[in-house]
Parts: C-alpha cells; sequence; structure tokens
C-alpha cells in the first residue's frame, strides 16, 4: 500500500497552499483532487481579487493558480499530484484512504497525516420546473464560460447578490451573454457593494427583496416568474422574465463527509454554512492527525483559503518534527495576522461569530 | 426602505460618503490631469490603490478594511488605481482637458469589444443609461492584464454621472 507523510485531500485554493507548505518545510506529500485539473475555484476566477499584496491582490484569481502551478513545479520531487481521483471513503480503523483514479482504478493510501481541504458544494432552493434544463448552479456557468469557453445561453436570470452571483453575472456580460437581473431575497446585496456597482453601471438591474416563484417552459427554460417579498411573504403582482438561463447562487456549503467519517467532533454554524470540524488555532481538529483548510472549515473567501493551507500545512509538516518551534511560531503569528486583518472588516464580521463558536485554543490532551 | 437606501443597498452611491468623497473644486479646476475619485463606501480588505499610489496621495491604510482618504494636493492623475482596483471603483477626472464644456474621464473597462482612440462611445450613468455620448481620446492597458484604461471626453456637466462606456456597434 501506498504511504505518504501528508495527504492532502483538495487540490483547490486551500489543498495547494497546504500541499506547498508542507512540502516547502520538508514533508513528503501527496495531493489528491477529483476533478481533471487543480486549481478548483481558482481557475476559474477572472475578475482580480481583492486583500493585500500578500494575498496578491488585483490579480486575477486564475494567474494566482498559474503562480501556485509554478511553485508546485518547483517542489515536484516531493508531490505526488494525482489528479482525476476521489477519495471514497477514511477508514478510522486503521487510518487508511480508499481513492479511485477514475472510474476503474482503485488504490488505498495510508497517509501519517491529513489536511482535509474538499471545498464546498452549492446549495439550491425549490420552486416549481427547477429540475428544466437551463436551470444551472453557478460553479457550472463558470466552468462551462472560463474553463471550456462555452457560453450557457443568451440571457440569463440571476438568482442571488452574494459575491458570487454579482461575479458571475459580470463575467457572463463579458462573455457577451445578457443578464437580465439579479434577483436577491435580502434587502441588501451580500456580497461588496463594489461588484455590485459594477454591473448596475453596465445597466443591470438588482432587485432587492425579490425572489424566483417558478420558472417557465416546456422542454427547456424560456423564461421565470419573480415576485417581491415582504414581512408576510409574496406580495404585489408576479412579473415574467424572459431567460433561457437561470442561474442560482444562493449560497455554499461546506463539503464534509470525509471530516464526519473520520469521526472529528463537529458542528453547525449558521455563519459558516453548514457543519464544519472544531479545529484548534493550527487548524487541527479534534483528530490529531487531521487538519482541515479552506471552504470545507466554513464558507469564506480563495484569499483566507490560502492562509488557512497555509497553516494547515505548516502545522501538519511540525507534528512531523519538520519544522523548528522558533520557524512555527513565526509562521503561525504571521499567518493569523494576515487572517486577521482579511476578516476584521464589516463584512468579515459573520465569519468572526462563525468562528468564535467552533474554535479552542488547543485541544486538551 | 427608502428609496435612497434600496439603490444604495443595490450599488448605486446616492450621495457622498466615506470612502467615496469628492475632490475640492478649486484644486480640481486647475489641476492638470486630473484628480481621484474613488467610490468604495464599503469597508472590505482590499488596499491595492493605497499600495500602488506612487505619490501618496491615496494614503496608506492603517487597516486593510480602512476605505480611501485621499491627499488631492498629491494626486498627479496617473491613473494607476484605476488599472489595478479590483472593484472598478476608481475614476479619474481631469477638468482641464477636453473642449469647452468638456472633461475628461479616466474610467475602467473590461468589456468586448474595446473602445479605439477617436470613437464617439456611448456614455452609461451608475444605472447603466445611457447619458451622453462621449468621443474616445486614449486607451491605455497600463499593467497589461486586460483592463483597459479609457480616456474619454464627456460633458462636464454629467461627470458625476458617467460612470462607464459603451461601445455602439455600426
Amino acid at each position: 500500500m501506498k504511504t505518504t507523510e501528508v495527504l492532502v485531500i483538495g487540490g483547490g485554493p486551500a489543498g495547494l497552499s497546504a500541499a506547498l507548505e508542507a512540502a516547502s518545510r520538508g514533508s513528503q506529500v501527496t495531493l489528491v483532487d477529483s476533478d481533471l485539473q487543480l486549481g478548483g475555484q481558482l481557475i476559474k476566477q477572472t475578475h482580480k481579487f481583492f486583500g493585500s499584496e500578500d494575498e496578491r491582490a488585483g490579480t486575477r484569481g486564475y494567474k494566482i493558480g498559474e503562480l501556485l502551478f509554478k511553485e508546485l513545479e518547483g517542489l515536484k520531487d516531493c508531490i505526488d499530484v494525482h489528479v482525476n481521483t476521489t477519495v471514497l471513503g477514511y477508514y478510522k480503523e486503521d487510518g487508511v484512504v480508499s481513492l479511485s483514479r477514475g472510474e476503474e482504478d482503485y488504490f488505498r493510501i495510508k497517509p501519517e497525516r491529513i489536511v482535509m481541504s474538499t471545498g464546498a458544494m452549492e446549495r439550491l432552493i425549490p420552486f416549481p420546473k427547477n429540475d428544466l434544463p437551463g436551470v444551472y448552479g453557478a460553479g457550472a456557468v463558470q466552468t462551462l464560460m472560463n474553463v471550456y469557453g462555452v457560453t450557457p445561453g443568451k440571457r440569463v436570470l440571476m438568482i442571488g447578490a452574494g459575491n458570487i452571483g454579482l461575479i458571475v453575472s459580470y463575467q457572463l456580460m463579458q462573455a457577451g451573454v445578457d443578464v437580465a437581473a439579479v434577483v436577491e431575497f435580502m434587502p441588501k446585496i451580500g456580497g461588496y457593494w463594489v461588484h455590485a456597482a459594477k454591473i448596475r453601471r453596465l445597466g443591470v438591474p438588482i432587485l432587492l427583496r425579490h425572489t424566483i416563484v417558478e420558472a417557465l417552459g416546456e422542454d427547456v427554460v424560456s423564461g421565470a416568474v419573480i415576485q417581491a417579498v415582504g414581512d408576510k411573504g409574496l406580495e404585489g403582482d408576479p412579473v415574467r422574465i424572459d431567460c433561457d438561463i437561470i442561474c442560482l447562487a444562493v449560497g455554499l456549503t461546506p463539503t464534509a463527509e470525509l471530516l464526519w467519517q473520520a469521526g472529528c467532533d463537529m458542528q453547525f454554524v449558521p455563519e459558516l454554512c453548514g457543519y464544519v470540524p472544531r479545529r484548534d488555532a493550527h487548524m487541527r481538529t479534534s483528530q490529531s492527525h487531521i487538519w482541515v483548510a479552506g471552504d470545507a472549515a466554513g464558507i469564506e473567501e480563495a484569499s483566507s483559503a490560502m492562509v488557512e493551507g497555509r497553516l494547515a500545512g505548516l502545522g501538519a509538516a511540525r507534528s512531523l518534527g519538520h519544522v523548528k518551534d522558533s520557524d512555527y511560531d513565526a509562521g503561525l503569528a504571521s499567518y493569523w495576522q494576515r487572517l486577521s486583518h482579511l476578516r476584521a472588516g464589516e463584512v468579515g464580521e459573520k465569519i468572526r461569530s462563525g468562528l468564535e463558536k467552533c474554535s479552542c485554543d488547543a485541544w486538551e490532551v | 426602505m427608502t428609496d435612497k437606501e434600496r439603490l444604495f443597498n443595490s450599488g448605486i452611491l446616492v450621495e457622498s460618503r466615506p470612502g467615496a468623497e469628492e475632490p475640492p473644486l478649486s484644486l480640481w479646476e486647475t489641476k492638470k490631469n486630473g484628480l481621484v475619485v474613488i467610490e468604495c463606501p464599503q469597508r472590505i480588505p482590499c488596499n491595492p490603490c493605497a499600495s500602488s499610489c506612487p505619490t501618496g496621495a491615496i494614503i496608506p491604510f492603517d487597516d486593510i478594511n480602512d476605505t480611501p482618504r485621499i491627499d488631492y494636493e498629491k494626486c498627479i492623475g496617473c491613473a494607476k488605481c484605476v488599472a489595478i482596483c479590483p472593484g472598478l471603483a476608481c475614476f479619474v477626472i481631469d477638468l482641464t482637458a477636453g473642449g469647452e464644456g468638456k472633461a475628461v474621464i479616466k474610467l475602467p473597462h473590461e468589456m468586448l469589444p474595446r473602445p479605439e482612440k477617436g470613437e464617439e462611445v456611448s456614455c452609461l450613468n451608475r444605472q447603466g443609461e445611457a447619458v451622453a455620448a462621449g468621443t474616445v481620446v486614449a486607451v491605455t492597458e497600463p499593467l497589461k492584464d486586460r483592463t483597459v484604461v479609457v480616456h474619454v471626453e464627456v460633458p462636464r456637466a454629467l461627470m458625476r454621472d458617467i460612470r462607464a462606456v459603451k461601445v455602439v456597434k455600426k
């Protein structure tokens, strides 16, 4: 059976960063990802990232991905990469992880340490005919456009004005697709105000306190019905919107199955959008050989996912005896400083209160 | 929710606020190359405008979540911030350029087709309404990263409204 010092599950921004950090500190790393290429959502992000120079602010997301791939190239002797490889299960009894490459090739790995950076899944909302072809999740729309260069349709109704809904609307317009409107249930956009301003000035209405009532069409989407929402439910007249795509950007939830399987202490934290593992300041879970990073630890931004990945990789490397205490303390302090800056603003308030509910300083031995 | 709140909560600037203020008019009138106008009223973790500013006109942030504050005396209208801002929230407005009753706005643009020098474009306000025709006087790509800065001559009376341009299909 294959063995490895650190197994990183999921090669998005968090997992890539974890693998790079652990390897650069002298660990032998195996990085697996279920997709055909590494990078997770990063490779679809054509907008410039926020943050500071440390997070490469002002650089487009996919370019940040390319920088990470370059770093990976430099460490390729220490990181064994497996793409198109899905982790099927974790066996607590003996610590073995079972995997499948493609659909045929089944194998097992026994890691000494694991970083779970499995990311998130999209949520969907129920409405009549939401199973019609033409109803998409925002992730699928981004994959079609920004990975494969295919536009999903001609005219889109976007549901949800969080950062994903706003950014994907902008990307759709860049691809030459009309955005009929962005519909938002809350009285305020959830994403960054500047992302909303960007699409507003190009003529896209953002309808606050509105919701989708149903999709229209026989075989495929031909429109949607939306309606205003008041304190007592739907109000006003339903409005028909002509569109051939309904794009749902109504939130994400952490992908936590493996963390459950591994017996990590889990907690439901609404601010982090679902069940997340309790963790200490080193991103270590209640299972002492398992770390967590990125959206699997709570839905946040790619910028913070990358820093969390660094923390987890650093922690895993130290537990293997690869990092001197003084180096560790310096790394820990600098990564936490970056995280606290990223989370300091009004948008980070939700994250901060969510983290308070599932963090501990150190696990009791 | 008032109409004003509804507009602001959906991404339309309705009045000046911290992070979205105007330069003092007296200096603005005479400053060659123009002065920066930033519309970034929300505290978010982002500072490339300040860290890329070559003169310190965008005052360095104490906290990365600060909204931008500007020392207009130091602004040289170079539009570096226009090119780098991830939120496309920086503009430079030059009241010394352009013809009688005109002003030149340098604004970020990431849509195709790219406007070309000399071309007449449609000028859009914050809600995307076409409010005037403008003439493109220059198109630059300062960071070579596909965000172009379009210098467009617009009616001066609309300098507070126009925040985007659109190439008109012929």
